[in-house]
């Protein structure tokens, strides 16, 4: 926590977990989905779905897909705004097992047909969780330039992954280990102090036994 | 000579973010102009999704103006400037959240009134605005400002104490004044109840907001007349804490007790959930 934490941060009202949280939560998606978002389905859970529509969540979330942050004063027009951009958007409600109170899934088709399945979760104080991935955990906040690799279960892709790392200067603030069974689909998730090279993020997506990767830079 | 408390907020700031001093400021002040902003842009047509809120801001102005008020000159700008901004908030405009943005009122209703009536250079206002925040991040770590977490008394008594700290530095207080003016607030608010209506940031936030800028300007007066918070201002707020910890989860913004129950909040909410407002 800083002043700032404090005293900020400026935001499009009316709630900092219903509206500024919410913004960021789609802002994350819509950067990890790493193109326009063409259709998305937002699926609500919880104080979302119950109190979502007097706090804007809908409109918060929508504008975040569509790359706005927080305090960007077009929030309540994003309807609009996306409808202009040609991209599509559904509410419902999210059928989870134990959500945070404040949870929504997104599943969102990018213009070139990339699919991407988040469940955000706004903390409080427009802090904000990303809790999975493709169905798989994950946890991070969107704080710092995070990796997340889907990979098989199988020796040596840690150190494939950290010695790329390791080779960029990048330092490892915080990591995480996930799968879904033994020998099936893993995912790692890393938080980094410093920005991953595109390059290098390109490089691991081709390696043997890597599904998918996905990076999420601070970089505007 | 004391060191003045805004510059020990400001070293520490520079510490923990690893900024230098003007940087610091710049960005204290962009936070300043960002609340100056809100306030001149506040739009009384505009009115909340639930239309609970919206248009009071208009009205205060126009007692104040047109009419013989019945507060002050400067009390009453206030909380013509606290319902504006908790307005403006719940419209979906531009706020600064101070400490959250349910209280984003009181600050800003204190210091822009301070500013334009004193006549106040603005670095001036930026230095209370570190008063403000130092206070706040005490109460955030030893206590709560969310009210969720410790009830209205977390939001709005966390923003009453910041913003009686910052009128108190503003008026010439000392350093033990200025922590001694934020007890004085946060007393008159222990044990207040976070139960909005359809759990909407508008009924009661809006008015509240205004109550703490009432309560913060109280605070500044009792202090500069020479009158002392009797409780020590750690022990103010470690009790702050272990009330909010005894604040039953339905009076801490879940909206199932107190002003949310009742018959009119729970029609308000009906008409919500089907759509008919």
């Amino acid at each position: 926590m800083n002043i700032f934490d404090i005293v900020g941060p400026v935001m499009v009202g009316p709630s900092s977990s219903h509206t500024a949280g919410a913004v960021k939560i789609g802002y994350v998606a819509g950067k990890l989905l790493a193109e326009p978002v063409a259709e998305a389905e937002i699926l609500l859970y919880g104080s979302f779905l119950a109190t979502g529509k007097g706090h804007g969540t809908q409109l918060a979330i929508v504008a975040g897909l569509l790359g706005m942050e927080p305090d960007d004063v077009r929030i309540p027009q994003s309807f609009s705004l996306a409808r202009e951009k040609g991209m599509k958007f559904s509410f419902g409600e999210a059928k989870l097992k134990d959500g945070h109170p404040n949870s929504v899934q997104l599943n969102l088709t990018g213009v070139s047909g990339r699919r991407l399945e988040i469940v955000g979760q706004s903390l409080g104080g427009s802090l904000i969780n990303i809790a999975s991935i493709d169905g798989l955990s994950a946890n991070f906040s969107g704080e710092y330039p995070t990796l997340i690799v889907h990979n098989m279960d199988q020796p040596g892709h840690v150190a494939e992954v950290t010695s790329m790392l390791s080779h960029k200067s990048v330092n490892i603030a915080t990591m995480q280990l996930y799968r879904a069974g033994r020998g099936g689909n893993a995912v790692m998730v890393i938080e980094c102090d410093q920005e991953i090279p595109e390059e290098s993020v390109q490089w691991l997506a081709h390696l043997e036994g890597v599904n998918k990767v996905t990076y999420y830079s601070l970089n505007k | 000579m004391e060191c003045p408390f805004w510059k020990v907020i400001l070293d520490e700031d520079c510490k923990e973010r690893s900024v230098s001093k003007e940087e610091s400021f710049e960005m204290m002040r962009h936070m300043y102009r960002a609340m100056k902003e809100a306030d001149a842009s506040y739009d009384s047509k505009l009115r909340s999704a639930s239309k609970m809120a919206g248009g009071d801001g208009e009205k205060l102005e126009r007692y104040r103006k047109e009419k013989t008020p019945l507060f002050g000159e400067f009390l009453a700008e206030a909380v013509e400037k606290a319902v504006k901004m908790g307005e403006s908030n719940a419209c979906m405009r531009r706020i600064v959240a101070a400490p959250t943005a349910g209280s984003c009122g009181v600050i800003p209703a204190v210091l822009l009134t301070y500013e334009k009536q004193k006549h106040t250079a603005e670095e001036h206002i930026v230095e209370a605005l570190y008063v403000a925040a130092g206070i706040g991040e005490v109460l955030a770590v030893s206590a709560s400002i969310s009210g969720a977490g410790g009830g209205c008394q977390a939001e709005i008594g966390s923003a009453a104490a910041m913003a009686a700290g910052a009128l108190t530095y503003l008026e010439g207080g000392a350093n033990e004044q200025i922590v001694k003016a934020a007890a004085l607030a946060l007393k008159n608010m222990l044990g207040l109840t976070c139960d909005p209506v359809a759990g909407l940031v508008e009924v009661p936030c809006i008015k509240r907001n205004a109550s703490g800028a009432v309560n913060a300007v109280l605070a500044a007066h009792l202090t500069m007349a020479g009158i002392q918070s009797a409780i020590e201002p750690d022990e103010v707020v470690d009790s702050m804490r272990r009330i909010g910890a005894m604040i039953p989860a339905c009076l801490r913004e879940t909206s199932q007790e107190g002003l949310a129950a009742t018959a009119t909040a729970r029609r308000i909410a009906d008409e919500l959930a089907a759509g008919e407002r």
